[in-house]
């Protein structure tokens, strides 16, 4: 097996903490192409550690491309640049035997680096909090099958439910912006009944967090969903601008009534 | 010697439950509030557990090691949920989804548990679509169902092959909703390592914030385990690389039982082992059997290109020995027969692999059909293999996927340590020695928003546990054990990592503690888990220090949890002097292969006490079957 693998020389972003300076430290990897490229980093570390040296710090869990913990920046794209895919996902036979691959934190003023490729997300929680749900206390549910709802919406709301939270879009933009993320939660509840009681609040709650985070804003370049590793569609954000503008007229008018 | 009182109410099956109910103390809301409950885990069991415990009016404090909720590894799931709604009218009801479990689990559960899991399965799916989890429709609007390993009916709820994503993102917003108005507050980024008890009653915990490293305490009136299961115990396995046996291993070694350790469930279709880099396995949903046919070649080593293999001379070995389910048997049944024929080298790819085939179903529904049903797992097999399997029938091979043992729980979802709840994979109780698919996601959500929100309050308005203050000497004496404990592993600085231990001890527990066991393969296992063991304190090599991030430090004392647990699976398989589902032991077999229960001597749930590393104790709560007629399995 040992003829067909595939020699590289690394570059990865190394970062005692996020106050330290960061560098580019090189190392020469010798990998199988059936290897996925975190099993790569695997077994660097597994070198280094044994070399007593401090391993590169990166995380993931599921590896296989569902749970976002896993997020790299590979050779200027978040997630590497085969489509649809996931770090953990991303195989050796990708890459060309003798090629330089750097490896990069996601990076953006709302993901402060922790130590070398991990960054701090907990932002996004902070955005599901302000209202990514359907207020519905367990206990209370009418027979499941009491409310159809057609395939094509039932679709619709599954395409945008899809989100890993894994923050690539936001490495993906120039203005670090959140948006598909925000967008891919409000829609889902946009389009299904159960959303409909909270619907224009969860917007603005949501929009509002987003906001307060220190995201950037959309200026529509779509970078975002050619970097997604789950396909989700940047017309989540054109539903989510338009009931944001609807939630702005209609709240002051809510609030007025409940006076 | 612990007495084990399953504490499982009078009455006839159907009712128990439902009585149980009503005599359990109930708090009053505004006495809720002064009860703080302590969540470790946030899958689908402890997220739905802290979420409902918050809408209720109790203060929840809920700690993960991952950096958000939403990553626990109930993530991952991909084939569904069963419920017995009977939505398709094909003769489903709450009575066949428990009969069905209790067989699939060939008679080692606790019946009034798993007549419970039924019963609260429908509730589930109710629950789940009014907070929006967009599972799979019928043109017609109502909800699509699919069959199932197990079961002759189609029960299974499903969200494409995502369905634990858009279940655990349903129970992660309503845990966001709780944090929002403030009764739930969230520890992320912290690993459980000590369960303080307290007068004999849990009452706190010590965890490690992953970040600074530093060891932090907290008190509660009650703790909640919702850690899941101990497959990683094998290195390779279907669990993300984080799953650990940690929380549950700590809480054993202060006391709490561990049961049934041998049961652990190997997943018929996975993705075979590419290579020495190999860091996990991949799922491949079981649903894929529903219109995938599994076969190999009827010639040993028969190395043509499988679509140039004629149908005569291809063995489809599941349908041709188990003509009523097929390829649709049990998970147990479905690897231990994929191993057979590959020991009898007619495995395909590298000899450890069969063929799941979809040219009939492509045939029969479009290949557009069954993208529509498979789409994504088709995608993710192409991307990890570089093989197209719209072209080429998919490459399979049984990995440890789940672990039906786990600490002892009476009805109440309490272990043997009052204010010790155990709750989802992390509990031993409703799978007996196998599961079925589609069940785990039903258990950690019954377990979390059902059940667990009655039953704390019962612990709570009878035992009246009291606050208690974390600069008690017991919060003290966990701490120091836990920072005792760290110390040791840095200061061994031997010359073997961390993983290259894991992988020995993988090694060791797959060839021996696997799919099929014997009494000399599993003395020699107990044999070389001890010595690895003593070469794991003696040599392990752990960098850098306590006080910062250090991945490598939280890896080792997972492992070194593991090298104990590793052995009790394996005690556990030695005294079990039968085969039962998941767990088969060569010596206890039929004619023709299948597993020999013993119903007389073996009908009860071995509860291990910790007594010293390499020594516990058995003790034996026996099963009762007031209402199933325990019957030999047989899926012919």
């Amino acid at each position: 097996m040992a003829n067909n693998h595939l020699h590289l020389t690394l570059k990865i972003w190394r970062q005692e903490s996020p106050e330290a300076k960061g560098y580019f430290e090189e190392f020469k990897e010798e990998v199988s192409p059936d290897a996925s490229i975190l099993e790569m980093l695997d077994d660097l570390n597994n070198r280094l550690e044994a070399e007593g040296k401090r391993p590169v710090a990166f995380e993931s869990d599921c590896r296989e491309g569902i749970c976002g913990t896993c997020g790299i920046v590979i050779n200027g794209h978040p997630h590497g640049s085969l489509p649809k895919t996931a770090t953990c996902q991303l195989h050796m036979r990708n890459f060309n035997d003798g090629e330089t691959i750097y490896l990069e934190p996601f990076r953006a003023a709302a993901f402060p680096i922790i130590k070398d490729l991990i960054v701090d997300r907990s932002k996004f929680d902070n955005i599901q909090q302000a209202g990514g749900y359907v207020s519905f206390n367990t206990g209370s549910a009418p027979d499941a099958n009491s409310i159809p709802i057609s395939k094509d919406i039932a679709d619709l709301a599954l395409d945008a439910a899809e989100c890993i939270g894994c923050g690539a879009c936001v490495a993906a933009c120039k203005n670090s912006s959140a948006m598909l993320f925000v967008s891919a939660k409000v829609s889902q509840f946009a389009v299904l009944p159960q959303g409909q009681p909270e619907r224009y609040e969860r917007v603005h709650e949501m929009v509002m967090a987003m906001d307060e985070s220190g995201f950037g804003s959309c200026t529509n370049t779509y970078a975002c969903e050619a970097e997604c590793p789950k396909g989700i569609s940047v017309s989540n954000i054109a539903r989510m601008n338009r009931e944001f503008l609807k939630a702005e007229i209609k709240i002051p008018k809510l609030e007025v009534k409940l006076r | 010697m612990v007495k084990l009182e399953s504490k499982v109410p009078e009455g006839n099956l159907a009712e128990k439950w439902t009585n149980h109910k009503f005599n359990m103390k109930l708090i009053n809301p505004a006495n809720k509030r002064k009860y703080d409950i302590i969540v470790i885990g946030t899958g689908l069991a402890g997220a739905s557990a802290a979420a409902t415990f918050g809408e209720l009016g109790y203060k929840v404090k809920v700690f993960t090691y991952h950096d958000s909720p939403r990553r626990a590894h109930s993530i991952a799931a991909q084939g569904g949920i069963n419920a017995a709604k009977n939505y398709q009218n094909d003769g489903d009801s709450v009575y066949r989804l428990f009969y069905d479990t209790i067989k699939g689990g060939d008679y080692r559960s606790r019946e009034a548990n798993t007549y419970r899991l039924a019963e609260v399965s429908n509730n589930i799916i109710d629950q789940c679509v009014a907070q929006g989890v967009p599972f799979a429709r019928e043109y017609g609007g109502t909800l699509a169902n699919r069959s199932f390993g197990g079961a002759q009916v189609s029960r299974t709820f499903y969200a494409r092959g995502e369905t634990g994503q858009q279940l655990l993102l349903g129970a992660y917003g309503s845990l966001n909703r709780q944090i929002k108005n403030g009764n739930v507050k969230i520890y992320p980024r912290r690993e459980m390592l000590d369960l303080v008890i307290v007068d004999g009653r849990a009452q706190g915990i010590i965890v490690r914030n992953l970040i600074t490293g530093e060891l932090e305490k907290y008190s509660a009136q009650a703790v909640v385990l919702g850690t899941g299961g101990y497959s990683n115990v094998f290195y390779l396995s279907t669990n993300a690389m984080n799953s650990n046996a940690t929380a549950a291993w700590r809480a054993h070694k202060r006391g709490a039982l561990f049961a049934n350790p041998c049961y652990t469930q190997i997943h018929p279709t996975c993705l075979p082992v590419h290579g020495e880099l190999q860091s996990k396995l991949v799922l491949m949903s079981e649903s894929l059997r529903n219109d995938g046919r599994i076969w190999v070649p009827k010639k040993k080593g028969d190395t043509r290109n499988p679509n140039d293999i004629p149908e005569d001379e291809r063995d489809y070995y599941l349908e041709r020995k188990y003509p009523a389910f097929g390829n649709l048997v049990p998970r147990d049944v479905a690897s231990r027969n994929a191993k057979y024929v590959c020991d009898e080298g007619r495995g395909v790819g590298g000899g450890r692999a069969v063929y799941l085939d979809f040219s009939e179903a492509f045939e029969r529904i479009g290949k557009e059909g069954v993208k529509d049903k498979y789409g994504n797992l088709f995608d993710m097999y192409q991307n990890i293999t570089g093989v197209d399997p719209y072209k080429e029938p998919m490459q399979i091979y049984p990995a440890p996927h789940y672990t039906m043992g786990g600490l002892w729980v009476d009805y109440n979802l309490m272990s043997n340590i009052p204010g010790l709840f155990v709750i989802g994979e992390a509990n031993f109780s409703d799978h007996g020695a196998n599961r079925l698919g589609a069940s785990a996601l039903m258990q950690g959500l019954a377990d979390g928003y059902f059940v667990i929100p009655y039953t704390i309050g019962n612990y709570f308005g009878t035992e009246k546990p009291e606050k208690v203050d974390t600069d008690r000497p017991e919060f003290k004496a966990a701490e120091d054990n836990v920072k005792d404990g760290i110390n040791k592993l840095l200061s061994i600085n031997g010359s073997q990592t961390v993983d290259s231990l894991h992988k020995k001890l993988g090694q060791i527990l797959i060839d021996k503690v696997g799919m099929s066991r014997s009494e000399k393969g599993l003395n020699e296992a107990i044999k070389q888990i001890r010595e690895l063991r003593d070469e794991f304190w003696n040599d392990v090599k752990v960098v850098g220090t306590g006080k910062e991030l250090n991945q490598t430090l939280e890896r080792a004392g997972r492992v070194a949890d593991f090298l104990e647990l590793g052995e009790l699976m394996a005690v556990d398989a030695l005294n079990r002097n039968e085969s039962c589902g998941a767990h088969f032991r060569e010596e206890y077999q039929t004619e023709e292969g299948e597993a020999l229960r013993n119903d007389e001597d073996y009908s009860y749930v071995a509860a291990w006490e910790y007594i010293k590393p390499g020594e516990w104790e058995l003790n034996k709560e026996n099963l009762e079957f007031e209402f199933v007629k325990l019957a030999t399995r047989s899926y012919k």
